[in-house]
């Protein structure tokens, strides 16, 4: 039993094409998942450029005509839409897992469920974000 | 291989509660400013500039930046120790990581208090 144990290289660390092409997740890692991405994305690089465009819109009434313009542009519109939806969905799935940690709807089906609701609620807000600046 | 005596230890749940705690702060900030931002006058510079220049806002946007930075230290630690090899790379990393949020920080009081 030992034998066959020890052959085995531990831990196995699993590439990221077997993570998204052969290895089906369950939605519950999916949620959490994203939870990292898009906490990922919000450290670096939304808060330097939320940072940088409450600098320069509160610097003077220039600056703010020139963040107005800026965020008047497709790409930086995109980028809000990308940004509502990390914070949107980290929101969301962030609360579910206080509410989990506080060992609320733990049962499999529950748990299931509220992950589900979580990514479909930060894809919304993401989806009704875009439809508002567009 | 971890090497130390685990019982009667806490390792990590200081991060942990921390994490939580923290969690709870930056999401009643962030509803607080979107509400604002939906039911308030509609924005332009002398709206913005005003509403920061309230002690209230700036406290409570000071300490929801330090709550940010925490929240995001113990997030990132957390990615980092699943993903960064070999431990020089993690520790440089780590390095980045403080002096990115700390910079975060001292961006936003450079903002607040001009």
């Amino acid at each position: 039993m030992s034998n066959a144990a020890a052959k085995k290289p531990r831990p196995k660390y699993l590439s990221l094409s077997a993570l998204l092409f052969e290895i089906r997740l369950p939605v519950t890692a999916w949620a959490s998942g994203l939870h990292r991405i898009s906490g990922a994305l919000l450290v670096l690089p939304f808060t330097a450029w939320l940072l940088y465009l409450l600098d320069t819109a509160l610097s003077s009434e220039e600056g703010y005509q020139h963040v107005q313009a800026y965020l008047g542009r497709p790409v930086a519109k995109l980028a809000l839409v990308v940004f509502a939806w990390a914070l949107a969905h980290h929101f969301f799935a962030g609360i579910r897992f206080l509410l989990l940690d506080l060992n609320k709807g733990i049962e499999i089906h529950r748990a299931r469920a509220s992950a589900f609701v979580s990514i479909v609620l930060g894809a919304l807000t993401a989806l009704v974000f875009a439809w508002r600046i567009w | 291989m971890v090497n130390r005596v685990v019982t009667g230890a806490h390792y990590g749940l200081g991060s942990w509660l921390a994490q939580r705690i923290t969690a709870v702060i930056i999401a009643l900030y962030a509803l607080i400013v979107v509400v604002m931002f939906m039911t308030g006058r509609p924005m332009s510079y002398p709206v913005l500039r005003d509403l920061f220049t309230h002690g209230w806002m700036r406290v409570g946007t000071l300490i929801f930046a330090v709550s940010l930075a925490w929240h995001a230290w113990v997030g990132v630690r957390d990615i980092l120790m699943d993903y960064a090899r070999p431990e020089s790379l993690r520790l440089a990393l780590h390095v980045i990581t403080i002096l990115l949020l700390l910079g975060y920080i001292g961006w936003t009081v450079q903002i607040l208090w001009r």
